[in-house]
Parts: structure tokens; C-alpha cells; sequence
């Protein structure tokens, strides 16, 4: 058992999960912030893929991954602001929205990246440096999880405690949270609905762009067409496993990275199992939790509606 | 002209041109930023779509599944259901049909076909229903349900067709299916192209659909859940039955889709077969306003971007993903009409927002 445990590196194993976990729980942050307020967003793919390309192409051009990180945030943004207007202001169906911005990004980032990237022949900025936190990284199976990362992986710990505290301490969050439930009580009570759904909806854009930052920034320093690869969904179902709670898309995400990262290892060894299955987890387990199994997750109530000002 | 018909004609055609056209504009904003030229970009787009050695018939080649998972989209909307998963019902069509075109042998082509069609649409009405279901016993919402099911699906023909002794041919390259049995393919219509016999099924399926939704009882249900869940419910209509027999449905044509894509094309199924059809077919039917008659030409312009576009990539320094950016647009400007009635000055009463996903939750305590 013990040369088992040895074998399979259990502590590199949930190091590399919390790695994978950390666009997913971003991007899941960012949906939350969005839907808590009475805006869906299936757009958390685009935002992040723009965020992606946005954050390479800032860090190539200016050799600072500093500032392309900012890019992703405000590129992120940028998609959100879209969603936003149109949703919000337009009472264009939310969905429909969301898909097109994903078709959106699609579009942008191909275009961009053929012109301007795939043929430069200079080296890439490199990824972001793994830093070592003084005397926490030295403690044992804790130390190698969680205090020898990269800064993305950093800031996702940091605003999984700020959006709780946002959404269920602060006057913002209630009023966040009564916008998503009953807008029109809300806008009774005084409450501007389109500007707090403004602002939450562009804030789930820095954080998926964020997000996205991940992946062109942290983890392969280079970016690539479709890099995301459908995690904004996997995020999406993360949030609704985590029924809309901040540590709970954590966890969620920390369940389907750790599937990902059991199975590519089981590959290594050379274990054979169809590893589609493993790949199915994250869905199967959110249409379970949606179909109420499991524990019933509810969505905040007016999520979807576009509201008509009175 | 009549004040209600002007409405129409704006509603139904002069607001979906507009969009085109200010669709295409944007696209060629985005080629002038990245420096290129756009009258070249679109005059290479325009070659291949339609103009190079056999461009049209290979625009209708890809324009067929488009008509088929369009329809089938439109008709969720119908009933305000909105089907995300048309791309993985595609699969789970194609991989239900190709395995029984493959299987069977010695059987006639008028035997073989329908019975790989009818099997490919079970598959598709099969995967949907699950989503309709869902929504119809516990509330689940079909927006989440299906894009879950996209990726079950795609994984799961990722296994099928990965596996020995399931759908692996043997011997081959690259993990694909056995061919089809010859029988089963679709007759090509014209010779030396590869335009097949789909495209008579999809101008058939055209009709079927209208008909079923506006001179069918089952249509005339789809349509009341649509327009009003309570009045449907106080009306007597079975909601619940409702929403699984339009899933299923809209399921049971983007499986039709896939199996036609399979015998007419490929051929034999690999596990990259549906390429985003499916995910387009959204677009389709957002452009076609929900309107089966309006969901010919959508997919006549959709298969002319995405066949125009490789030619495109290859002429010019133009992605062929700025399609995608055309058809964003394109589906901005036809969801949100408010901007072209600006854009063009048009003072007629206000065009109605395209609302979709219901608004009222299915009553799952009744």
C-alpha cells in the first residue's frame, strides 16, 4: 500500500489538481458573481479564450507577462461588456448572447492569432515564475500543494475568500443577490438593477479572463487556437455543483481537475481504462445535481430574465 | 400594403438581409484591422463558395446538414426550448445509424437507407429526450442538461470508435468505423461532386416541419407551451408531454443530420465527424427567426461561409475563423433588432425582441 501510495506520488497528484482546478474555479468565480445578479453567462468559454489570446499577445509584444496578465483581465472585460449590453440593455435572450459571444471569440482570437502570432518567429514571453512563499512552502505534503505556485493559482486562492466575502458579507453582495432573486423588489427598495448587474457581469469578465491567463500565461507560455478547450463549460458546471457558493465551485472544480489529473496518470502507468469515462465525471455529476439528485441546486431566481425597467 | 403585413416583410425579411449585410460589414472591419484586403477576402470567399470548379455543389454539400440541425433547433425554440445539444445529438445519431449500416448486409438500398435514417433519428431522439425528460420531471434546465450531454457524447464516441470489438474497423490509420455497407450510401446527384441525395431529404424535411408545427395538433401544443406555459397547462395541454416530444423531435432531426452526413459524405463515422455543425445550427435558426421556410436559406448562407472560407485562408492572409466573427454579428444584429431598426431608420412599431428560454419555471410539484 504505502509503495503504491509512493508510486503513484499522491502529494504531486494534488499539487497538479489544484493546478488544473484553477482556471475552472475562476472562471466558475466569475459565473457566480454574473448569475447571482440575474445574468446567465455560457460565455465564460469565450471570455476566457479571448482572455488567453489577449494575455499572449500583450505579453509577446511588450516582454512583460505583468502586463499581459492585466490584458487578459480587460480583454475579459471586454467580451463581458458585450454580454452586458446586449442582455442588459438590449433584453436580448441571455443565452443567446452568451452563444454568440463564444462564437464571437472564437472569431477574434482565429483571425488575430493567424495574422499576428502564428507566423512571428520570435521567441515567446516565457510563463509566469513559480514562487516559493518563505518557511509555508517548507512544510511537508501542505507546503509542496499549495506554496510553490504560480501566481494565477495564488490569485485563485485569494478570490475564492473575496467573492464569499463580496457576495454574502458586503451591502454589494446583498444587493447582488437581490437583483438575481427579485429585481423588481430590488428596484423598489432603491437599488439600481442595471448598474449592479453591469458591474457584476463585467466583473466575471476579469475573472475569466483571468481565467484564460491561465493557460497562455501559466501553464504553456504560448497560445494556440481553441486553447481552453470547453473548461468555461466545465466551470459552468462547476458553479452549479458548487450550487452557486464560492467554496463550493472550488471544491467542484477540485473534484473534476482531480479526475483529470487521476486519469492522465493512470495513462502513464499504462493502466487500461477507457479514460472517456473518467472524462465524463464533471457532466454526468452536473446533470445529476441539476436533475435535484444529490441535493437539489437552485438557481438564484430571476437568473435568465432580461429585466424590463419600470 | 397593409400595416401587418409591412411588419412581416420587415420582421421576417428585411431585418435578417440587414443583419447579413451589416454582419459582413463587421467582418470586413475586423480584415482591415488585421491589414488585409476585404474586397479580396470576400471575392476569395465568394469563389469558394460558389464560382470554383464544383464550389456550389460543395456549398450545398455543407448547407444539408445545416437545414436539418436548424430545423431542429427552430422547433425547441418553437416551444420555448432551447436545444444547445444539437451538436452531440448529431453524434449520437450518426453513431446509432453508422452501426447499422455497417452491419447489415445484402439488403437493397431502399431497405438499407431508411432503416440507417430511422435509426439515426431514434439516436438523436433518444439523446434529447433525456434533456426533455429532465426538464419535464425534475426541471432541470435543458440549457445545462445539453451542453453536458454534448460532451457525454462526444467522449463516448471518442470510446465507441477507439475500442476494439465495438466500433474500431480494423486495420486502419486512424481510429474510424468500418465503412458502410455500399447499399447504404446516398446516391449522388451529380457526378463528379459530392453532392448526395441528402439534399432532396433536407428539401423534403423543409415542408414536414412546417406542417407538423402549424397544421398538427402536436404542432399546435408546441406552439401553445411556447407562447404561454400557463394558458397552455390551464388549456389542458400536457406541458410535461409537451417538452419531451419537442426535444425528442428536435433531437430526432440533428440525428438525421448526422446519419446523412455519414451516408452521404464520410461514408463511415470517426469521432471528429460533426466539426460544430451542431453548435452553428443555433445561429441557423436564430438567423431563420424560428421559421422552417427561413431556415433554407440561413443554412444555404451558412454552408456558403463555411465553404468559402477555406478558399478564403488559402487566397488571402485571412483566417478562415472570421467566419465565425461574421456570424456573431449576423446573430447580434438579428436577436437585438432594435440596432438595424436604428441603423436603417425604420419607424414601424418595434420588432420584438427574440425571447426564447422560458420565462416561467415548469411546475415540477403538480
Amino acid at each position: 500500500m504505502a509503495e503504491l501510495l509512493q508510486r503513484i506520488d499522491l502529494v504531486g497528484l494534488l499539487a497538479a489538481t489544484l493546478v488544473t482546478a484553477t482556471p475552472l474555479t475562476l472562471a466558475a468565480l466569475g459565473g457566480m458573481m454574473c448569475e447571482r445578479s440575474g445574468v446567465v453567462n455560457i460565455a465564460l468559454e469565450g471570455i476566457m479564450l479571448t482572455g488567453a489570446f489577449v494575455g499572449y499577445a500583450v505579453a509577446f509584444t511588450t516582454h512583460n507577462l505583468w502586463l499581459g496578465v492585466l490584458a487578459a483581465m480587460i480583454a475579459g472585460t471586454g467580451i463581458a461588456a458585450i454580454h452586458a449590453v446586449l442582455s442588459i440593455s438590449l433584453l436580448v435572450d441571455q443565452i443567446v448572447s452568451g452563444t454568440v459571444m463564444n462564437i464571437l471569440a472564437v472569431g477574434i482570437t482565429g483571425v488575430f492569432y493567424r495574422n499576428f502570432i502564428e507566423q512571428a518567429t520570435v521567441a515567446g514571453p516565457g510563463t509566469l515564475p513559480h514562487w516559493n512563499v518563505p518557511l509555508l512552502s517548507q512544510i511537508p505534503v501542505i507546503g509542496p500543494i499549495f506554496f510553490q505556485n504560480q501566481f494565477v493559482t495564488y490569485a485563485m486562492l485569494v478570490l475564492i475568500v473575496v467573492v464569499h466575502f463580496v457576495l454574502f458579507r458586503t451591502r454589494w453582495g446583498l444587493r447582488t443577490r437581490a437583483c438575481g432573486e427579485h429585481p423588481r423588489a430590488a428596484e423598489t427598495a432603491g437599488i439600481n438593477v442595471y448598474f449592479v448587474r453591469y458591474v457584476n457581469v463585467i466583473a466575471s469578465g476579469a475573472l475569466g479572463g483571468l481565467g484564460g491567463a491561465y493557460f497562455s500565461l501559466q501553464q504553456i507560455g504560448n497560445f494556440l487556437p481553441n486553447v481552453t478547450g470547453g473548461r468555461g463549460f466545465i466551470a459552468l458546471a462547476a458553479m452549479i455543483v458548487g450550487k452557486w457558493t464560492p467554496l463550493g465551485a472550488f471544491l467542484a472544480s477540485l473534484l473534476f481537475a482531480g479526475s483529470d489529473a487521476v486519469g492522465s496518470r493512470l495513462q502513464i502507468y499504462g493502466v487500461h481504462l477507457p479514460i472517456q469515462f473518467l472524462g465524463m465525471l464533471p457532466y454526468v455529476v452536473t446533470i445529476v445535481v441539476v436533475a435535484g439528485a444529490l441535493g437539489r441546486a437552485v438557481a438564484p431566481a430571476a437568473v435568465g430574465r432580461p429585466y424590463r425597467k419600470s | 400594403m397593409s400595416r401587418r403585413w409591412r411588419q412581416l416583410l420587415i420582421s421576417a425579411v428585411v431585418v435578417p438581409l440587414a443583419s447579413v449585410v451589416a454582419g459582413f460589414l463587421v467582418g470586413a472591419l475586423a480584415i482591415l484591422v488585421t491589414g488585409s484586403d476585404p474586397i479580396q477576402a470576400y471575392s476569395a470567399l465568394f469563389a469558394g463558395a460558389f464560382t470554383n470548379h464544383n464550389a456550389a455543389a460543395e456549398t450545398l454539400v455543407s448547407s444539408i446538414p445545416y437545414v436539418f440541425l436548424g430545423l431542429g433547433v427552430a422547433l425547441g425554440f418553437r416551444a420555448g426550448l432551447f436545444n444547445i445539444g444539437a451538436e452531440g445529438q448529431f453524434y449520437v445519431g450518426a453513431l446509432a445509424g453508422v452501426f447499422v449500416a455497417f452491419s447489415v448486409h445484402r439488403l437493397p438500398g431502399i431497405v438499407e437507407v431508411p432503416l440507417a435514417l430511422l435509426v439515426g433519428m431514434a439516436g438523436g431522439f433518444f439523446w434529447a429526450g433525456i434533456a426533455g425528460v429532465l426538464k419535464a420531471t425534475t426541471g432541470a434546465h435543458e440549457v445545462i442538461t445539453t451542453i453536458m450531454l454534448n460532451y457525454i457524447s462526444f467522449l463516448l464516441a471518442s470510446f465507441l470508435v477507439n475500442t476494439k470489438g465495438l466500433l474500431l474497423a480494423p486495420n486502419v490509420s486512424t481510429p474510424r468505423t468500418p465503412d458502410v455497407d455500399p447499399a447504404a450510401v446516398l446516391v449522388t446527384l451529380i457526378p463528379g461532386s459530392r453532392l448526395h441525395a441528402g439534399l432532396l431529404l433536407a428539401l423534403i424535411a423543409v415542408p414536414i416541419v412546417w406542417f407538423l408545427i402549424e397544421r398538427t395538433t402536436i404542432g399546435f401544443r408546441i406552439r401553445a407551451v411556447g407562447f404561454n406555459i400557463d394558458a397552455a397547462r390551464t388549456a389542458g395541454i400536457s406541458v410535461r408531454r409537451t417538452i419531451v416530444i419537442t426535444m425528442g423531435l428536435s433531437g430526432a432531426l440533428a440525428g438525421l443530420a448526422g446519419i446523412v452526413q455519414v451516408l452521404g459524405v464520410n461514408k463511415h463515422m470517426t469521432d471528429t465527424v460533426a466539426a460544430g455543425y451542431g453548435f452553428d445550427a443555433i445561429a441557423v435558426a436564430l438567423l431563420a427567426r424560428s421559421n422552417p421556410w427561413g431556415v433554407l436559406p440561413a443554412a444555404l448562407l451558412f454552408g456558403a461561409l463555411r465553404n468559402g472560407a477555406s478558399f478564403m485562408q488559402l487566397e488571402t492572409q485571412v483566417s478562415s475563423d472570421l467566419i465565425s466573427i461574421i456570424q456573431a454579428s449576423v446573430i447580434v444584429f438579428v436577436a437585438a433588432p432594435v440596432i438595424v431598426r436604428w441603423l436603417l431608420r425604420l419607424r414601424e412599431a418595434p420588432v420584438q425582441t427574440l425571447q426564447i428560454t422560458q420565462r416561467e419555471e415548469v411546475e415540477t410539484t403538480s
